[in-house]
């Protein structure tokens, strides 16, 4: 390198490059802060929650929070119908929450960008084949089939996660395709073959790395639907089963209670769309950041 | 414009079959014997039990059994419920009005709604009205619907005592069913106060239907806005004086329309999915409902005719508006 153009500013690394970008969207750096405190909450609960979620006090069924008129700082959200902490309650949700989101996304992601990378090299009839194979999925309602799935399997979180990866799968296959497909033609692909790069190497070292940016924003706003779905799986009684603390059987098990307790609806409710809400505002600031057709020069 | 038809088609021919074959497929997936489910706890004698087997022809080779039940689809035959003993088909029209009403006012709600907040936030781009509705918009479709139900029932209904918590209309109102459509039937009937009945049911599950497609409607208008603000043509109108109302509306709306009307079109499955839990909670008699009872009371030859059509739905309006699409838009015929 001649002096000159050591001189010269340096392009700023791709990681301060995305942070620049992703900073001046104020909504998605205040959504990365909520969800860091929901991760963290998620870690600690056990260490930070008041009592464990199942233990009941049978003298306080159903008491306020502690600012209304009978409640108190014992139970600083109240009780539920079972006389268990509300709180103590929410804090694990926290964990059942961030994990099915975590595993969702993980079996999902994974698999849906294999299948997206093999889609977008093998030969055409493959391609077609597996491009309808998702266009079958995607003809259902995600959470229809994701109900018809969990009754095929037995009602549990587990099965549930199952089902919601599998529906949410054909976005990232699509995605990678896509992605991979318009990288596939380009100078630096075929200078990698030339200089002897197999066929592995070529789909998973030199192309799958340059078609992330899409991916990961998909991962962000998979992470929020499949809480929500679960959620909603939860709700209908085909997601974790009570006394699970999560946020959608919480609300199922005190939907009868709604017009005695509102704590027991609203708060359930809160976290979810909270959570939800940070996860997108993230995924928005992501999609800014890196999405460069957006990108201003 | 043909070509593109007919390529469009053929990719929807497969995509059909492949979906009979999934819902041919659940129902010999399900855990357990669908014979002795069907028989109930008490039970079925051998010869019974046979004979059940050969009625159901689940003594055929699988492939037998497909093409045979593809034959029935083809001829409209999806079955009977185990439960009520009724074909399939007559079950989902008769309860397919209510979700229709219920999907077409939410619909109508989130345009309405949605466009103009869209159109607002765009002009007003990075001002306190873009932050507020974008920020609106987004809680909108981070909400979990089931329980925005419930807020708007302690609300509404028990709090202020406003609107009914279920059902399509009041007891105190009885007649013929003409349309299915409850707003129609009400008005046809000549009774005082039906209609008024019926508008009150409406109201609480259309907004919570409306709820995500309102917010996905706005943002995607309010993008589509700002990629066509940016265009010669509007400068150019701009500059010829136009008045605000006129550019934005006449040149550049009609133009960021298209986008939307898109998504408009590939929103009918959030509806249905939507209409799964805002039936369950207000106990609207419609297909969403259907289908969760019939899951939950392991009827499932309904959930595989179900699945079957509602599928279908979905496929054949996104055809229409991948077709639409294509007219209106001649570069996406040659892709």
């Amino acid at each position: 390198m001649s002096e000159a153009t050591a001189n010269l500013p340096q392009p700023p690394s791709p990681l301060r490059e995305f942070w620049s970008y992703f900073r001046e969207n104020r909504g998605a750096v205040i959504g990365m802060y909520v969800f860091m405190v929901f991760f963290i909450v998620a870690l600690i609960a056990p260490l930070i929650a008041p009592y464990t979620p199942h233990e009941q006090f049978r003298d306080h069924l159903l008491q306020p929070p502690f600012w209304q008129e009978g409640g108190s700082t014992e139970f600083l959200l109240g009780t539920d119908p079972l006389g268990r902490d509300m709180l103590s309650r929410l804090l694990h949700g926290a964990r059942f929450s961030f994990f099915i989101g975590v595993i969702v996304v993980s079996i999902a992601s994974f698999f849906g960008v294999i299948i997206g990378v093999i889609s977008g090299f093998a030969p055409k009839w493959m391609d077609t084949l597996i491009m309808r194979l998702m266009d079958i999925i995607l003809s259902f309602p995600s959470l229809l089939l994701a109900l018809v799935l969990v009754a095929i399997l037995g009602p549990s979180l587990i099965n549930a996660m199952i089902a919601i990866a599998l529906v949410l799968q054909p976005h990232f296959v699509r995605l990678t395709r896509a992605a991979v497909i318009s990288e596939r033609t380009k100078d630096y692909v075929t200078a990698a073959k030339v200089a002897g790069a197999g066929r592995l190497r070529t789909m998973f070292v030199t192309v799958l790395p340059n078609c992330l940016a899409p991916i990961i924003v998909q991962a962000a706003l998979s992470f929020s639907t499949a809480i929500l779905d679960a959620a909603a799986l939860g709700f209908l009684g085909m997601g974790a089963q009570p006394p699970t603390p999560e946020w959608g059987t919480m609300l199922a098990e005190a939907r009868e209670f709604i017009l005695r307790a509102w704590w027991v609806v609203t708060l359930p409710g809160i976290c979810i769309l909270v959570s939800v809400l940070a996860i997108n505002l993230m995924g928005d600031g992501l999609r800014d950041a890196l999405d460069p057709k957006l990108k201003r020069s | 414009m043909l070509s593109f038809l007919l390529r469009r088609l053929l990719t929807f021919v497969p995509t059909f079959f492949g979906v009979t074959v999934v819902s041919f497929l659940f129902i010999r997936l399900l855990p357990g014997d669908p014979i002795l489910l069907l028989a109930g706890e008490r039970g079925v004698g051998e010869e019974r039990y046979a004979e059940l087997i050969k009625q159901f022809g689940f003594d055929q080779p699988i492939w037998k059994q497909y093409l045979d039940y593809l034959w029935g689809v083809m001829q409209g035959d999806l079955g009977n419920s185990f439960v009520t003993k009724k074909p399939v088909v007559t079950e989902f029209f008769a309860l397919f009005p209510a979700t229709l009403e219920l999907s077409i006012c939410a619909i109508i709600l989130a345009i309405v709604v949605g466009i103009p907040a869209g159109v607002i936030a765009a002009v007003n781009r990075g001002k306190f009205f873009d932050q507020a509705l974008m920020t609106g918009a987004l809680i909108g479709y981070s909400m979990p619907i089931f329980w925005w139900a419930l807020l708007l029932i302690i609300v509404f209904s028990s709090g202020l005592g406003w609107t009914p918590v279920s059902g399509r209309i009041s007891f105190l109102y009885f007649f013929d069913e003409a349309t299915g459509f409850m707003l129609i039937d009400s008005l046809l009937s000549g009774q005082k106060g039906a209609f008024a009945s019926a508008v009150s049911h409406l109201i609480l599950p259309t907004i919570v239907l409306a709820t995500i497609p309102l917010a996905v409607i706005a943002r995607q208008t309010r993008s589509a806005m700002l990629e066509v603000l940016g265009e010669d043509y509007v400068r150019t109108a701009k500059a010829k004086g136009l008045s605000p109302l006129r550019v934005n509306g006449q040149h550049a709306l009609r133009n960021a329309l298209i986008p939307v009307v898109t998504v408009i079109g590939l929103l009918v499955g959030t509806l249905l999915a939507g209409a799964i839990l805002t039936e369950t909670i207000f106990s609207w008699p419609g297909i969403g409902k259907w289908m969760v009872d019939s899951i939950f009371r392991r009827d499932y030859q309904v959930v595989q005719g179900g699945l079957l059509l509602i599928a279908s739905i979905i496929m054949i309006v996104n055809l229409t508006v991948d077709l639409l699409y294509g007219w209106i838009n001649p570069k996406i015929r040659k892709g």
